[in-house]
Parts: structure tokens; sequence; C-alpha cells
């Protein structure tokens, strides 16, 4: 038996908690590769089986498309273009449409929210108009504004901004109501002015729910633009949608579809990324904490 | 009479002489439920700070220690009596007034200096001045290193720091503390009661401390407020006369601390045990 002095105990002890560290994180980098890789296989299985299932007629391509299809149809619009002018065209427009309005609707949402979360008296009072304006069924909204605002972009942007405005409203909100009362008092105590609460105390409260209704309201957003040229318009993804189904183009309409579904994820990504920005300040989530 | 030989003074209450620094005269505070009744906070409510004193309050829950602490901000108003703070009548939320509260009420989307900042920059300290002396603070409160973390990054201790430091840079004439330590460890809390009482002498301010915990309340004061189970009212006064500079973590094994402990005791208790059953039966 030989004797361990305490210094070698404690380089053996430094040495294998670096191998066990070396251990844990090729462990996770396995893990990450495996659910990548299942992702991926998902993926490929199911497109084989659609394309297979249409070759052999299965699934009938006339109504349901099938991938080489919808492949062609996209490579076919950005090399030639659609019937109604150039690929990137529709998607500037439609996301020119979405973008007014959800910004539009995002800062109307947002600001009604502030005052009226601030606000008990007006609260009390404008609380049942918006709840009626609420009920009512928002697409419905677009032949109305399609009359008014005429086939051009405003129809679209008008649509947009009422499919954001109430959900980003009623976060806000809420967010404002849920301002931690002694957060408040302590800023009273310490010398803010109103306004000074508002905009260091009640915004910075009400910016988690804010950014979440933003990441749902976007989609809205999207909808709204789709819709409304849906119902009448001359340039736009939602035109090119009403055109293929016209034309009873499976392929044009899965096509769009898929267009339209990039862009949502896209523009997701980077509100995640800009809200990830705005709130560093919280706790990252347990099990994100030490890796 | 023999309480005065034990240094727990029983003092008769008194109309508030004008220059105190805290007056709360014959005060009664009822809240308007939401049900639209009438509830009795606090009721015949007398109180005075004179200046630099350390004041505690305690009672059992409920019985309107905060509430109390609200009608000096102003936060609260009473329903007839009046209320004085330095001589003038409450009105508004006064600058002299400084708060730390039971909860963390820091800024979570601020870091430590911009949470310490804070109270300058609201009154209108230019940016560099107020950066500066929140610097000077969270140092003296022992935090140099942590000026750019941010709360959710700290200890409760650390977190209760910052908010000792966020109130004294404002260097408030008066301070109102509601159950500040409650939430900590017991090594915890004694070091942050001496840090109290080191950053207290030095501003000379006048402070009303609320606890639950009878001990801290005979350690720290001057002068102890017993109050009864809710609706609360003062039900007896006790000057400290233990000496000081006090040592927190030696003081509850002081002979002298322990009778004057006992003495109040025997006066809270009861007021205990009527607090608790009344809670059992209002399910509070
Ligand atoms: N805003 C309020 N509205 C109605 N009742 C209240 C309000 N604030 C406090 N109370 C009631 O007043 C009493 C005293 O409350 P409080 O001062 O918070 O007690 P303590 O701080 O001693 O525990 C309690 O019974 C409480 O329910
Ligand atoms: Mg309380």
């Amino acid at each position: 038996m030989t004797a361990i002095s305490p210094t070698d105990r404690a380089a053996v002890r430094a040495t294998s908690i670096v191998a066990a560290e070396a251990r844990a994180r090729a462990r996770l980098r396995r893990r990450h590769a495996l659910v990548i890789g299942l992702r991926l296989a998902i993926l490929i299985v199911s497109l084989a089986l659609w394309e297979l299932g249409a070759y052999y007629n299965i699934i009938d391509p006339f109504f349901f498309s099938s991938p080489s299809g919808i492949w062609e149809q996209i490579w076919s619009w950005v090399t030639e273009g659609t019937s109604q002018g150039p690929l990137w065209l529709q998607i500037y427009v439609t996301l020119e449409e979405t973008f007014l309005g959800f910004a539009i609707g995002a800062v109307g949402g947002i600001a009604a929210g502030i005052i009226l979360g601030r606000n008990k008296l007006l609260a009390d009072v404008f609380s049942i108009y918006i709840k009626i304006a609420n009920s009512v069924p928002r697409v419905v909204l677009g032949s109305v504004f399609i009359i008014a605002l005429g086939l051009g972009m405003a129809s679209k942007v008008a649509l947009a901004v009422v499919m954001v405005f109430f959900v980003v409203f009623a976060n806000a909100f809420q967010g404002v109501r849920e301002a931690d009362r002694a957060m408040i008092a302590n800023a009273q105590i310490l010398g803010a002015s109103p306004y000074q609460i508002t905009r260091t105390v009640i915004i910075p409260s009400a910016m988690s729910w804010i950014l979440a209704s933003l990441h749902v309201s976007f989609g809205f957003a999207l909808v709204g633009a789709v819709v409304g040229e849906f119902l009448g318009a001359k340039q736009g993804m939602g035109l090119l949608i009403s055109t293929a189904q016209g034309a009873f183009n499976a392929n044009g309409v899965f096509a769009a579809m898929i267009i339209l579904a990039v862009m949502a994820l896209v523009v997701e990504f980077l509100i995640t990324r800009f809200e990830n920005y705005v709130v560093k300040w919280r706790p990252a989530p347990f099990n994100e904490q030490g890796t | 009479m023999q309480l005065q030989t034990m240094a727990a003074e029983k003092l008769s209450q008194a109309a508030p002489p004008a220059d105190a620094a805290i007056a709360i005269d014959d005060v009664t505070l009822r809240f308007v439920t939401p049900d639209g009744h009438m509830m009795t906070a606090i009721r015949d409510f007398t109180m005075t700070v004179a200046r630099g004193e350390f004041a505690c309050v305690v009672g059992p829950t409920g019985c309107g220690k905060s509430t109390t602490l609200n009608l000096v901000t102003g936060l609260l108003r009473p329903t007839t009596g009046n209320v004085r703070v330095m001589g003038n009548p409450v009105t508004e939320i006064s600058r002299d007034i400084g708060f730390v509260f039971q909860a963390d009420a820091l800024f979570p989307w601020r870091s430590v200096i911009d949470n310490v900042a804070a109270g300058p920059l609201y009154r209108g300290t230019p940016k560099a001045q107020a950066y500066d002396r929140a610097r000077d603070w969270i140092a003296r409160v022992g935090l140099a290193r942590f000026e750019k973390h941010y709360p959710h990054q700290l200890s409760g201790g650390m977190r209760k720091r910052v908010a000792l430091a966020q109130t004294f840079i404002n260097q408030p004439k008066i301070l109102l503390m509601d159950e500040p330590f409650s939430a900590l460890d017991m090594q915890t809390r004694t070091a942050m009661q001496d840090e109290l009482l080191d950053l207290w002498s030095e501003l000379k301010s006048s402070v009303v401390f609320v606890t639950h915990d009878l001990e801290e309340a005979v350690a720290l004061a001057d002068k102890v407020y017993v109050l009864t189970a809710g609706p609360g009212t003062v039900k007896s006064v006790y000057r400290i006369d233990l000496p000081r500079p006090r040592v927190m973590a030696d003081i509850r094994y002081d002979q002298k601390f322990i009778e004057i402990a006992k003495v109040i005791w025997n006066d809270l208790r009861e007021e205990v045990q009527l607090g608790q059953s009344r809670g059992l039966q209002t399910g509070h």
C-alpha cells in the first residue's frame, strides 16, 4: 500500500472531473445528432411515401399534388415567373402588406393596452366595446375593407391590422395589469413620476406578454394579408393561390402554401432573436442552465 | 416598577409632539372591500418616532403593520385622524422617505447598478453623477464585483443588499422597512441587521421597522410598539435601553436582552394566539 499525498489526490480528482465533463459533452452531442437525424428521417420517409403514393395513383395527384409536382411548380415560378408577374414580386407584395399591418396593429395594440391598463375608468368604459368588436369574425371584415378601400394594398393592410390589434391589445393590457404592485410602489417612493413609472416599470414588465403576442400575431397578419388578396387583389401570394384554385392546379396551391410557410418561419426566427435580445435579463429556462 | 431596572420601560402614550419625525395621531383606517363592506384595518392608532430614533413594530399577521407604513408614505390616507412627517401633513409621497419591501421589489430587467441608480435618476440627478453615487453605494454594501449582474443572478441576501443600497442612495430622513429580512436564512439575516445598524448610525434617519419576529425587534430598536390582533391598535410601547453599538450575533445571548424579550413576549403572546384563532375562523 502506498500513501497518496493530498496534492496527488487533487490532481487525480481534477483529471477525473475533466474526463467526466468530456463524457457528458460527448453524450449531449450524440443526443443532438440523434434528434436531428430522426427529424430528417421522418421528413424523407413521408415525402417518399407521398411521392410513391402519387406515382402509383394511391393518392390522386390531381387533388393532392405530389412533392415532385410542387417542386416543378415552384421551379417554373422562379425561372419563368407566374401568370401575374415574377414570383419575388408576389412575395414582396404580400410581405409588405403583412409587415405594414403587423406594425400598425402591434403599435396600436400596445398603445391601447397600456393606456387602458393604466387608466381604470377608460378600461371600464371601453372594455365592453372591445369585447363586442373582438367577437366579430374578423375575416368577414375583409369584404368590408375591399368594398371601402378597393383592390389595392390598403384593404389588405387594414385586414392584417385588425387581425393583429386585438391579440396584441389583450396581451399588453394583461401585462400592464399584472405589473407587480410592490415594484410600482418602490418606483413611486424612489421618486418616479407617473410617466417614468409607465416607461421604466410598466412597459418592461408587460414586455414578455407583448412579445409572446407578437409571435402569434405575425401569423395572423399573414393570414389577414393573404385572405385579403384572396378576396380580391391584383398582386400577391393570396391571388396566386386563388388563381391556382380556379384552374384546379393543386400543385400551385401547395407550392404557394409552402412559400408562405417558409416566409412565416423566417420571420418567426427573427422575432425570437429580437425577443432574446430584448429580455436578456430573464433567467434561462431551467433545462438550458449549465449546458 | 421592576420593569425600569430591566431596561424595558413601558411607556404611556401621549399626543405626539409637533417636531417628531413621524407622528400618527389617533388614526383609524377602513378599507372598502370589493363586496362593498367596510373593514377596519387599524383603529385609534397613535405612534411617534423622534428624529434619529429606531422604532420597531411587532404584531400578529394581518394586524395592520403594512397599513401603518403605507399611511406614512402617503400611499394610503387615514379615514380619520392625521399623519405628519417631519412636522408636515402627508399629502404626497415625500422625497424624505425610503422604503424597503418584504418581497423583492428590485427591477429584474435592470442590472445591479441600474437598480441602485434608479432613485437619483428618477429625481433628475445627471446620469454620470447618479452612476458615480450608485457605484459608491454598491461598494459600501460589498457588491462591487456584481455591478453588471441582474437580480436573478444574485442570492437572496445579495438582492437585499441591493435593495438597501437602492433605498439608502436617496439618503432618506425617514426609513420604513416592512419585514425586510423575513425571507432570509438566519446567518444572512444577522449580517443584514448589522449592516442596517451601520448604515443607520451614519445616516441618522428615523426608522420604522416592521417585523413579526420579536427578538429582531428588541435587538434593533430604541422603542418597540406591540400591536393588538386586527383591527390593530397600539397595545403597549417599550423603550429598549440596550447599549449601542449592538452586535447582532452576540446580543441574543445577553442576559438583559433575554429578560426584555420575555417581558414583551408575555404581552404579545395573547395577541398572536388571538390572531391565529381568528385566522382559522376566517380562513386567512
Ligand atoms: N387594499 C386593501 N383592501 C382591503 N383590505 C386590505 C387591504 N390591504 C390590507 N387589507 C386588510 O387590512 C388588514 C391589515 O393588513 P396589513 O397591514 O397588510 O397587515 P400586516 O402587514 O400586519 O400583516 C388585513 O386584514 C388585510 O386583509
Ligand atoms: Mg405586512
